[in-house]
């Protein structure tokens, strides 16, 4: 049996009937992280000794009967953006290169309370500002499938991480698809909850009105489960709902009869790669037989989204990341004479190029003069957008689109151009901008062998609905057990 | 031209620290003078990740300002980012509100130079966080941030440029000050600076329609201060204006030391705030029955005291105004008037002794260091005659240096009352003796003289001996 | 709308970020770029509409005047690259 292969349901089982233990299963997760972690470079820091200790006392306490709770001793991977008590927080940045985060993110807290073991901080473009990982401070993470090929991003680490086998599961986080587009990339699945489902309390603030904590796993009743954990009203967010807890294992019904899928048609134009339409046709198919009603309809939206998500993510950015002023913690430049240098020199010189890009673009468009032209129409197109999705709603159940237009690029293919990597994510941007549930599931590969995403968007708090729309897929198509990855360069 | 042909024109934002329990946005205790750096947490000292929760009491204290000066209370409201770099500001940005303040359109009366009640327009009054503290390190060098301070609630009330002298400013600014008192918003310690006032003053031409260019000035820590400098800015202003030069818009820092103001920053750093509405806080939306309820339970105002002063109490309008000026002195009156049952006494001595010596020291009505108990006693021991109003003087001055019961006072110094006829009359004959051409004044019908006599004899008893007593006791023995 | 490399200036010196000589034609062209797509925010069809500030529409999120110490004060200052007496040390500043 390859630990590492199984699915979190399946090691839960294993674990209640006694046919793995927790040491065993950690154990063979920091054995294949010292196997493959040289090849994809997915950690930021990984935590060995601690989650086997962990790992040992947890299995203690279980057999004493001390604790309880199906996922105690079940590790896990964070992305570096969500603040862990005691344990590095880098975000990917030089800035917070040595930070100790004096307390734990709210979804941390989730975590520990089931007992479950921190493997380590995953990779991630710096500060979550890009889709390939490569803006990360410290090193590119490869995707699995071919490592020529960017993981995607933000959330680059946790995709390849659980791509890889490397955790079981992973927390992103998702400002404008960043858990979904590496998700399609690396061909797992990962889920950006409702605005407000989950806490952002202890996230690292990229753009605090978009941005959402959410699963990466292996398969969707995996999402469901570590959906279940992360959930609940915070009332340390006040942008956290409070709303009764749902098990979303219970929605996974494989079964579609009766669903109406809309398919906006404007989300298959021009720029999509002609591989990802054909397999997302296939899927619409798939979802035919399945006994769902599709119907093709019109969202023009698309570039309204992205061009809105760029002014408001950066105009929020901007302000966001002023706290990183080389004072109470971070980095401090050793060249000042003054305040004003410390201030201008920490950031400059602690900041990637992406990060500033952006800071830049976001205080323009905040600067006096602009302020009407950029960020207050942009919130107005917010509403225009979501009264859009709002429209569709009372048509379909799900909508159902492309994850990203392309599979994954080549390292170094993008990265100079920002404009270009902008433009990939005129997918999933507009989930965030109206605040909706969207998830990402493999529905296939093109030529080179590169997984391709399916995205699913539902209205707010529809995950039981997409959740089984995506199960019910995932069961059709078997993509895990007709498609892995190969580790090697193409 | 001189002076003269000068209006002034000022209009203040005063900054009062809010007197809830905790922080504005996270749970910290509000203290002022704590160990550094011991009242705080991840959300008030800006670390990464953590977030603002909005505290029910700040709204409501606010909304309890807003009634109180009159004000539009706003059914919409929000909070905005205003961004800017500053070692106290350790979010980069202050949590404020731009464009839909709490509270907006209010007004305060006051009374002008002349004495004359006059309006002074509220334009707004909203809601924010305290910027940190920052010390100078006098042995090391550099400064040393303290964020105790950072998001300790303030009420900023912006008042219309409705001034023209220091006087209005002081009496309006005392009469804000005993408003946010009464109705348990603020302490108002200016020393401890949770009341500050920024002025923002202009001048112009008298009989001008527009107003001059402004400057704003910061750091006056008292009133007196704050007379001082509007007086200089006032001054420095009109001299620009008639040496032909122009008043460049900038913020002026005020220097007790040296009496002056000083431009603040330098003027490539133009601000530019970059205001837009904080993502991480939710709307304000205040219904008529929320507003109302406070309405309903809002502490009695000055103005409904002073009126039950001059009706129920039959105190002067004047004495009335004095003391409900300051919420304490206020309330001591209260206080020691239902103990000694003496309305009249409490406010004689109030206002004579105890606003004298407050005049003296510089102090403000809160700092007066006895209790009201210990001021009605002292009361009663003069009814009782136990000792003379004279000594009672030298009480009120020993309470404001080592305050403790008046009567532990007056046997400690020794300062009791002689009121024992034969003691009494043992002076009265020294005295008469000593003064042969007073006696005979005083019957060739100089009454005066007994006034000097009484004197005398209450010199030769440091003050202690009874004046009804001796004054009857004197007549007595001079009709012999 | 045309960036000045004088706005971009400013800009960077708002955001307290140096650019080099050499970096600033980059970010010129990139922000240049970027606002061009940016713009089409300006064609939408958004007449009448509201400005949504939040992706949630609550309101009245208020907590509890309740006071709660942060349990590990020390951890809170274990990150400071300065410190002196509990404080966090910078150059001297003129308030």
């Amino acid at each position: 049996m390859e630990i590492t292969k199984l699915t979190v349901h399946e090691l839960k089982e294993k674990l209640a009937n006694k046919e793995l233990t927790i040491t065993e299963i950690t154990k063979a997760y920091i054995d294949r992280i010292n196997e493959k972690e040289k090849d994809i470079g997915a950690f930021v820091t990984t935590l060995e000794e601690q989650s086997l200790q962990k790992a040992k006392e947890i299995e203690e306490k279980v057999k004493a009967n001390e604790i309880k709770g199906a996922l105690a001793g079940i590790p896990i991977g964070i992305k570096d953006n969500i603040c862990t008590k005691g344990i590095h927080t880098t975000c990917s940045s030089k800035m917070l290169e040595n930070f100790i985060s004096p307390y734990d993110a709210t979804v941390m807290e989730k975590i520990n309370n089931e007992n479950m073991i921190n493997l380590g901080k995953l990779n991630m473009d710096e500060f979550a500002m890009g889709g390939s990982t490569e803006y990360s401070a410290f090193h590119v993470t490869k995707n699995p499938w071919n490592l020529n090929k960017v993981p995607g991003g933000s959330s680059g680490g946790s995709a390849a991480a659980v791509a890889s086998g490397m955790v079981p599961w992973a927390l992103g986080s998702d400002t404008g698809g960043s858990i979904r587009q590496p998700a399609s990339f690396c061909g797992v699945v990962g889920m950006k909850p409702t605005y407000g489902l989950v806490s952002r309390y202890g996230l690292v603030a990229f753009a605090s009105s978009l941005d959402q904590i959410g699963p990466i796993t292996k398969d969707v009743e995996d999402c469901a489960m570590l959906l279940n954990v992360i959930t609940g009203h915070d009332e340390k967010d006040s942008t956290s709902e409070n709303r009764e807890k749902v098990d979303y294992t219970l929605s996974l019904k494989n079964d579609v009869k009766g669903m109406k899928i809309g398919v906006p048609k404007e989300f298959f134009g021009e720029g999509i790669g002609p591989e990802v339409k054909q397999k997302l046709e296939e899927a619409i198919e798939k979802y035919k037989e399945l006994g769902a009603e599709v119907e093709e309809f019109s969202l023009d939206i698309a570039n309204y989204a992205l061009a809105t998500y760029y002014i408001i993510a950066c105009a929020e950015a901007s302000s966001n990341l002023g706290r990183f002023d080389g004072i109470r913690y971070g980095y401090r430049t050793p060249n000042y004479d003054n305040l004003k240098d410390i201030y201008k020199n920490s950031r400059s010189e602690a900041f990637g190029s992406e990060v500033k890009r952006r800071i830049i673009l976001g205080t323009y468009v905040l600067s006096s003069g602009y302020y009407d032209a950029y960020y207050k129409k942009a919130q107005q197109v917010r509403t225009l957008v979501q009264s859009k999705f709002d429209e569709a709603f009372s048509k379909y159940d799900v909508i159902l689109t492309p994850t990203s237009p392309t599979t994954a690029f080549n390292i170094g293919e993008k990265k100079e151009n920002p404009l270009e990597m902008y433009l990939a994510d005129i997918c999933t941007v507009s989930v965030n901008i109206a605040g909706l549930p969207g998830i990402s599931i493999p529905c296939g590969v093109d030529k080179e062998g590169m997984p391709i995403g399916m995205q699913l968007i539902g209205q707010k708090f529809s995950e039981e609905t997409l959740l089984n729309a995506a199960y019910t897929f995932e069961q059709a198509i078997k993509f895990r057990e007709n498609y892995k990855p190969e580790f090697k360069n193409k | 031209m001189s002076k003269e042909d000068y209006e002034i024109v000022i209009g203040l934002e005063v900054h009062a620290e809010l007197s809830t329990k905790t922080k504005i946005f996270c749970s910290c205790k509000n203290e002022f003078g704590a160990e550094p750096n011991t009242h705080i947490c991840p959300v008030c000292m800006g670390m990464p990740g953590a977030l603002p929760v909005l505290n029910e009491k700040v709204v409501e204290y606010a909304v309890k300002a807003g009634i109180a000066t009159n004000c539009e209370i706003s059914r919409n409201s929000k909070n905005d980012r205003k961004n800017y770099f500053y070692p106290d500001t350790p979010k980069a940005y202050q949590i404020s509100q731009f464009d839909k303040p709490l509270c907006e359109n209010g007004y305060i009366e006051i009374e002008d130079e002349n004495g004359e009640k006059k309006k002074i327009g509220i334009t707004r009054i909203h809601i924010e966080d305290d910027a940190a503290k920052l010390n100078h390190n006098e042995f090391g060098g550099g400064s040393l941030v303290d964020l105790n301070r950072a998001g300790v609630p303030l009420i900023e009330t912006v008042s219309e440029p409705d001034m023209r002298n220091s006087k209005e400013v002081e009496n309006y600014l005392r009469k804000l000050k005993s408003i946010y008192e009464y109705i348990e918003v603020s302490d108002c310690k200016m020393q401890e600076g949770s009341f500050r006032a920024d002025i923002n003053l202009s001048v112009r031409k008298k009989g001008a329609k527009e107003f001059g260019t402004r400057t704003e000035m910061k750091n006056m820590s008292s009133f007196r201060s704050i007379v001082r400098a509007i007086e200089y800015e006032a001054d420095r202003q009109i001299d620009i204006i008639e040496e032909g030069g122009k008043i460049e818009q900038e913020t002026r820092r005020w220097d007790d030391v040296s009496g002056k103001t000083f431009s603040m920053r330098d003027k490539e750093d133009a601000q530019d705030y970059r205001y837009f509405p904080d993502p991480d806080l939710m709307a304000i939306r205040l219904s008529d029955e929320y507003i109302e309820n406070i309405k309903k339970n809002l502490p009695e105002l000055p103005e409904s005291r002073k009126a039950r002063y001059i009706n129920e109490i039959g105190l002067s309008e004047k004495d009335a105004n004095l003391l409900t000026a300051s919420k304490h002195l206020s309330n001591m009156f209260e206080e020691a008037s239902n103990i000694c049952k003496n309305h009249k006494q409490v406010a004689n001595w109030l206002l004579s002794d105890v606003s004298r010596i407050l005049n003296e020291k510089e102090m403000e009505a809160e700092e007066i260091p006895f209790t009201a108990e210990e001021l009605a006693k002292m009361i009663t021991l003069i009814e009782k005659g136990t000792i003379s109003s004279s000594l009672g003087k030298k009480v009120i001055e020993e309470l404001f240096e080592n305050p403790k019961d008046p009567e532990e006072i007056i046997k400690e110094k020794g300062w009791i009352q002689i009121s024992d006829e034969g003691a009494i009359k043992e002076v009265v004959q020294k005295i008469l003796q000593a003064n042969p051409q007073s006696v005979e004044d005083y019957k060739a019908g100089k009454d005066r003289a007994l006034g000097f006599l009484v004197g005398q004899a209450m010199k030769e008893t440091k003050g202690k001996a009874n004046p009804q007593m001796l004054n009857k006791m004197f007549i007595e023995e001079l009709k012999k | 709308m045309k960036v000045s490399k004088e706005e971009i200036l400013h800009i960077a010196k708002l955001a307290n970020l140096n650019l080099k000589e050499e970096e600033i034609d980059t970010y010129l062209l990139h922000l240049q770029d970027i606002l061009n797509f940016a713009n089409i925010v300006n064609n939408a069809p958004v007449e009448g509409l509201s400005e949504t500030i939040g992706a949630n529409k609550n309101y009245n999120v208020f907590r509890k005047d309740e006071i709660i110490n942060f349990e590990d004060n020390e951890a809170l200052l274990a990150n400071a690259p300065e410190k002196e007496r509990n404080m966090f040390k910078i150059p001297k500043v003129i308030q």
